[in-house]
C-alpha cells in the first residue's frame, strides 16, 4: 500500500521532568497506524501509554518533552508544526476519547451548545451548524437527538455522555481517533453497548484508531493490531489474534496468564502473577527492562538490550528467547488455593433485609425483600449495575446503615442490632470489609504500623507483647514484612495498600468480610496476586466473603454462590456453577453476554437498551421487564414474579418458567468450565 | 504460600523519589520568593520584638520635653514625638506588643475554631444546624462592637484584647474546618473507624484531625494578618494595648492630631511598620496556601 500512513511513530522518546532530573517515560516507540486500522496499545499503568496519546497532539503535561524521534500524522511531521498548523491538525485530524466523559463534557453548556461550537469552527453556522449536530448524535445512535441537544450533561448517563463525547470527536471527521480508555468507568453492559458503537462507526467511516485500554478483551474484540507496551518499551506487536492466542514475550504469555479466564475457580488453582515491580519511570535498563520479572531471562537478558526481533507475519518481539515465551514458568504454584467448604450451619442468614431511602419526599427502596445465606468458607458474590443496591446491601450487613424494621440478619445464629452502635465487640469484629478504594480506606496521616496496630489493639483486643507478634504474624499473612510497618500509604503501590486494607480486616479473626470491588483499582498482575491472598485466607481461616465486583471473571473465580441484583432485588440465587452455566434469568444472560472475552467465540449477543430505571420509580410488574430481551408479554407489566426455586438452591425471580428458559437459552453464552 | 507472592524490594519501586507530604511543602515553602520574602519581613519584626531594645539608640519611654517634635535628623533618625521621645527607638520595639496579643488571639482562635468545626462537621444534623446558625449571627457582628462590650464588662486588658479577638475569629476557622472535615467523614477510613467501634473523640481526633491540618494552617496564617490588623485598630481606638507602650496603634492614636501641624514623622513610621508587618504575614499566608495547593 503507498498510502500515507495515519500515525507513524520513529524512535519516539518522551521524558517527564521530575526532582530536576528528565526520566525517561518512552523509549524509541516505533509505531504505525494505517488508514482505517485499528490498533491496540496495552500494558499495565505507568507503561506509558497514555504519554503516547498525548505526544500525538503535543499534548503533553508542562514537565513533558519530546527528547527524540518523530511523530507523522498523515505523513506530515508533528514535531515541525508551528502554533497554527499545530492547532489546525488537533481540529482536523485529531480527535480524542477520554476515560471520564463527565469531565470531558463543559457541564455549565447544553449538549447542544457543545456540539455545534464545533461546527461553527469549522465555518458552518445557524441552522446548518444544529442540523449537522443532530446527524452527530443520530450517528452515535442516541434516540432522540434534539432533546438532548437541550440537556445538560449531568442529565445524562455515563454511557450517553460518552456517546456524546465520541460524537463530538468525530464532527470534524478526523483521520486519526484516540480513545484513551474510553469504557473503563462504565458498567459491563454500557461498555457493551460503547464498544458496539464503536465497531459500528468504524465500518461507516475511515477513521483510524488508536485505542489504549489496561483491558485485554476488550482491545482483542476491537482491534486488528495490538501492541504491548512494558516500561515505555513496544515489546511485542502484532495481529490482535496472533498476539493473544500465540503471545511472544513473556510479559504478554504473564499479563494473559493472570486472567482468570474459562470459567476458572479457586477450587482448581490459584492464578499465575508477575512478581516484582514495573522499573521506575527514568530507570537506567541495562538490558531487558522485564529480565528482572521474568523466569525465562539469563545472563545475556541482564546485560544485553534485546532488539525487536521480526518473527514474520508483522510479527515483532523484544526477547531473545521469543520462541520459548510461552514456556515461561509459572511464577505462582497452580496447587488448590481453596478447599471446598464443608457443610455446615450457616454463618449468615439474611431474611426479608429491605432498606428505603427518601428521595424528594418519595420512597426510594434501595434494597426490597432480599434474602440469602451463607456457610463459614464460602463466598457469595453479588453482581449487577451500577445502582442495583450491592453496595447499600453490604452497608446493611456491616451496621453502616440501619435497615428498615421488619428484616432480620443473623450471625451465627444470634440476632444482629441494626445499628453498629449497638452491636456488641463481638459482633463488630465479626464483620469487616475490604474497600474498593485504599486510598480513601487508609488514613493517609498514619503509618502502617498504627492503622494495623490500632486495628489490633480495638479488634483484637490486644497490647503490648502479644499485640506485636500477631502485627508480626499479621503482616506475614498478607505477605508484607517489617519495611512496610514504618511508611505512609502514600509510599505504597495500589496493590500493597490493598494488601494493608485486607490485613486491617483480619485484624480481629473476623467471621465475615465484605469485598467491595477489591480489585478493580488495580492492574491485573496485581489482581491476581491479590485474589490468590484472598482465597488462601479464606481456606486457611473458614472466613466467608461477600464479594461485590463488575467483573464477573472475577465474581466467579471466587465465589461459591451468586446474587444477582437489579433495582435492590434479587433477581436470581443460586451456586456459582448453576448461575453462570445457565439457565440463567435474562438479567443474568445479558449482563455474561455483556462481558467481552478474549477468545472472540460470541455465539449469542444480548444487549440491554437504555440504563437502569431510577429506584425511586422502579417499573410495575417486573421491574425488569423495561429492558428484558425475552418478555413474554402483559403479566410481566402487571405482575411481578416471585422468586421461584428453579433447582436445589437455585432460584430465579422470572415468568418464564425454568424448563423454557433452558430452551431459549440452549446456545449456551457460557460453556460449563 | 508461595515466595513469589510476596512483594520484594522497597515498598514501591519510585518510594525514594518522593518526599513526605510534610518534606514536600517546606521544599515548595524554601522555593516560594512570596513566602520568603513574607518571613523575612515578619523575621525582621520578630528580632526587633525580642532584642529590639538593646540596640536601639534611646529608650523607647525616656522623654526629652527640650527636644519635643523634633523632625528627623541625624540624630532622631525619625524625628521625636510630643514629649520628646526617639520615634526610631518606639517603632523598633513597638512590635513587641503587638507581637505577643496577634499571635496568641490568632492562637486562640485556631484551636476553639478547630475544636467547634470538628465537632459541627462530624455530627452535622440538627448539632451543625443550631452551632452554624449561632456562628454566622456572630459573624454578622462587627469586632469592634465586642470589643466595646467585652471592655465594659472586663475592662481593659491585653488578655481582654486576646480572648475578644480570639473569639471574634474562632467561628471563620470553625466554618473553614467544618467544610474540610464535611469532605473528610465521607472518606472510607472514617467508617472503618466506626467498624472498630472508636469513639467519637478518637474519630475527630486521632483520625480526621491530621488529614485537615493544611487548610487550618492556611486559614491560621491569613487570620494572623487580620489579627494584626484588629490589634492595631483596638489600640488606635484605646480598647486594646494601653499607655505607655511604645505600640504602633497606640502612637497613632496619641499622634495624629499632629499631623495637621505637619508634624508626620510621629505617625508615619508606625503606619508604615504596621503595614509592613500585615503585608508581610500576608505574604507567608499566600506562600503556605500555594504550598499546599500545588
Amino acid at each position: 500500500m503507498t498510502d500515507k500512513n495515519a500515525l507513524e511513530l520513529k524512535d519516539l522518546s518522551v521524558a517527564y521532568r521530575v526532582g530536576g532530573r528528565n526520566r525517561a517515560v518512552l523509549r524509541n516507540v516505533n509505531l504505525t497506524i494505517k488508514p482505517g486500522e485499528a490498533y491496540g496499545l496495552v500494558g499495565e499503568s505507568g507503561c506509558g501509554k497514555s504519554t503516547v496519546a498525548l505526544s500525538v497532539v503535543r499534548y503533553l503535561p508542562r514537565n513533558g518533552s519530546i527528547t527524540g524521534g518523530s511523530i507523522a500524522l498523515d505523513g506530515k511531521d508533528v514535531m515541525k508544526l508551528d502554533a497554527e498548523a499545530l492547532r489546525r491538525a488537533r481540529a482536523e485530524s485529531v480527535s480524542m476519547v477520554y476515560q471520564d466523559p463527565g469531565k470531558a463534557l463543559n457541564p455549565s453548556l447544553r449538549i447542544g451548545r457543545q456540539l455545534t461550537e464545533i461546527f461553527e469552527l469549522a465555518g458552518v453556522s445557524g441552522q446548518a451548524a444544529s442540523d449537522k449536530a443532530i446527524a452527530m448524535l443520530n450517528l452515535v445512535r442516541i434516540s432522540d437527538p434534539a432533546s438532548v441537544m437541550q440537556r445538560y450533561p449531568h442529565q445524562l448517563s455515563g454511557g450517553m455522555q460518552q456517546r456524546v463525547a465520541i460524537a463530538m470527536a468525530l464532527a470534524n471527521d478526523p483521520s486519526m481517533l484516540i480513545l484513551d480508555e474510553p469504557t473503563t468507568g462504565l458498567d459491563a453492559t454500557v461498555e457493551a453497548e460503547v464498544l458496539d458503537l464503536i465497531g459500528q462507526l468504524r465500518r461507516e467511516l475511515s477513521a483510524s484508531i488508536l485505542f489504549i485500554s489496561h483491558n485485554l478483551a476488550v482491545v482483542s474484540n476491537m482491534c486488528d493490531r495490538v501492541g504491548v507496551l512494558y516500561a515505555g518499551m513496544l515489546v511485542e506487536e502484532g495481529s490482535t489474534k496472533d498476539v493473544f492466542n500465540d503471545p511472544r514475550h513473556p510479559y504478554t504469555v504473564a499479563l494473559l496468564r493472570c486472567l482468570p479466564r474459562g470459567g476458572q475457580r479457586k477450587d482448581q488453582g490459584r492464578l499465575d502473577t508477575i512478581p516484582g515491580f514495573l522499573p521506575g519511570i527514568g530507570t537506567n535498563i541495562a538490558g531487558c527492562a522485564f529480565a528482572d520479572r521474568c523466569a525465562l531471562a539469563t545472563e545475556r537478558c541482564r546485560s544485553e538490550p534485546p532488539p525487536l526481533y521480526e518473527l514474520g507475519g508483522g510479527r515483532l518481539s523484544r526477547c531473545h528467547y521469543h520462541d520459548k515465551a510461552q514456556s515461561l514458568p509459572r511464577a505462582t504454584p497452580a496447587e488448590i488455593a481453596a478447599i471446598a467448604p464443608k457443610q455446615a450451619p450457616p454463618v449468615l442468614q439474611v431474611e426479608g433485609l429491605n432498606k428505603t431511602y427518601a428521595s424528594h419526599g418519595r420512597p426510594l427502596r434501595a434494597v426490597k425483600d432480599v434474602s440469602v445465606s451463607l456457610r463459614p468458607g464460602e463466598t457469595l458474590g453479588l453482581v449487577g449495575e451500577s445502582g442495583s443496591g450491592k453496595t447499600t446491601f453490604a452497608r446493611l450487613l456491616l451496621g453502616l446503615v440501619p435497615p428498615d424494621e421488619g428484616g432480620s440478619i443473623e450471625l451465627e445464629g444470634k440476632q444482629l442490632a441494626p445499628r453498629l452502635a449497638s452491636r456488641s465487640e463481638d459482633q463488630v469484629k465479626a464483620v469487616q470489609i475490604v474497600f474498593q478504594n485504599p486510598d480513601s480506606a487508609l488514613n493517609r496521616s498514619h503509618s502502617i504500623r498504627h492503622i494495623l496496630s490500632r486495628a489490633l489493639k480495638r479488634l483484637g483486643g490486644l497490647t503490648g507483647k502479644t499485640l506485636d507478634r500477631r502485627l508480626d504474624e499479621l503482616v506475614r499473612s498478607v505477605r508484607l514484612t517489617d519495611r512496610h510497618l514504618g511508611v505512609k500509604p502514600r509510599q505504597l503501590s495500589g496493590g500493597l495498600k490493598q494488601r494493608v486494607a485486607i490485613a486491617r480486616a483480619f485484624a480481629g479473626d473476623p467471621r465475615i468480610v465484605v469485598c467491595d470491588e477489591p480489585t478493580s483499582a488495580l492492574d491485573v498482575s496485581v489482581q491476581a496476586a491479590i485474589l490468590n491472598l484472598l482465597a488462601d485466607l479464606q481456606s486457611k481461616q473458614d472466613v466467608s466473603y461477600i464479594f461485590i465486583s463488575h467483573d464477573l471473571g472475577v465474581v466467579r473465580y471466587l465465589s461459591d454462590k451468586i446474587a444477582v441484583l437489579y433495582l435492590g432485588r434479587i433477581m436470581e440465587f443460586g451456586p456459582s456453577e448453576a448461575v453462570f452455566s445457565g439457565p440463567h434469568h435474562p438479567y443474568t444472560e445479558a449482563l455474561l453476554s455483556a462481558v467481552p472475552k478474549l477468545d472472540r467465540t460470541e455465539t449469542s449477543r444480548i444487549r440491554l437498551d437504555g440504563e437502569i430505571p431510577s429506584a425511586a420509580n422502579p417499573p410495575k410488574g417486573c421491574v425488569f421487564h423495561t429492558r428484558c430481551p425475552r418478555k413474554i408479554g402483559a403479566i410481566c407489566e402487571t405482575q411481578e414474579p416471585e422468586l421461584a426455586e428453579a433447582e436445589s438452591g437455585h432460584t430465579i425471580r422470572c415468568h418464564i418458567p425454568f424448563a423454557e428458559l433452558a430452551r431459549l437459552q440452549k446456545p449456551k453464552t457460557m460453556q460449563p468450565a | 504460600m508461595s515466595a513469589a507472592d510476596t512483594p520484594v524490594g522497597m515498598p514501591s519501586p519510585d518510594a525514594e523519589t518522593r518526599r513526605s507530604p510534610w518534606g514536600e511543602v517546606l521544599h515548595s515553602l524554601l522555593r516560594s520568593g512570596t513566602f520568603l520574602t513574607g518571613f523575612g519581613i515578619v523575621l525582621f519584626w520578630v528580632i526587633c520584638a525580642l532584642l529590639g531594645e538593646h540596640f536601639v539608640p534611646y529608650d523607647a519611654l525616656a522623654d526629652d520635653i527640650i527636644n519635643a517634635l523634633a523632625p528627623p535628623s541625624a540624630e532622631h533618625w525619625f524625628g521625636t514625638d510630643q514629649i520628646g521621645r526617639d520615634v526610631f527607638s518606639r517603632v523598633i520595639v513597638g512590635s513587641r506588643d503587638i507581637l505577643t496579643v496577634a499571635p496568641l488571639a490568632t492562637i486562640l482562635a485556631t484551636v476553639a475554631g478547630t475544636a467547634l468545626g470538628l465537632l459541627i462537621g462530624y455530627f452535622r444534623g440538627i448539632v451543625d444546624d443550631i452551632v452554624s446558625r449561632v456562628l454566622e449571627a456572630f459573624m454578622a457582628i462587627p469586632v469592634v462592637i465586642i470589643a466595646l462590650l467585652a471592655i465594659v464588662a472586663l475592662g481593659t486588658s491585653k488578655i481582654t484584647v486576646i480572648v475578644v479577638i480570639g473569639l471574634s475569629f474562632a467561628p471563620i476557622i470553625a466554618r473553614t474546618v467544618r467544610s474540610a472535615v464535611l469532605a473528610e467523614r465521607e472518606l472510607d477510613y472514617v467508617a472503618a473507624a466506626k467498624l472498630r467501634h472508636e469513639g467519637a473523640l478518637h474519630t475527630m481526633f486521632v483520625e480526621i484531625l491530621p488529614n485537615v491540618v493544611p487548610p487550618i494552617l492556611v486559614e491560621t496564617t491569613v487570620r494572623l494578618g487580620y489579627a494584626i490588623f484588629a490589634v492595631a485598630t483596638l489600640s488606635f481606638m484605646g480598647f486594646g494595648i494601653q499607655p505607655p507602650s511604645p505600640d504602633w496603634g497606640l502612637s497613632i492614636s496619641s499622634n495624629y492630631g499632629m499631623i495637621g501641624g505637619g508634624f508626620w514623622w510621629t505617625v508615619l513610621f508606625d503606619a508604615l511598620s504596621i503595614a509592613s508587618l500585615v503585608i508581610g504575614v500576608n505574604l507567608v499566608a499566600d506562600g503556605v496556601h500555594g504550598a499546599f495547593n500545588d
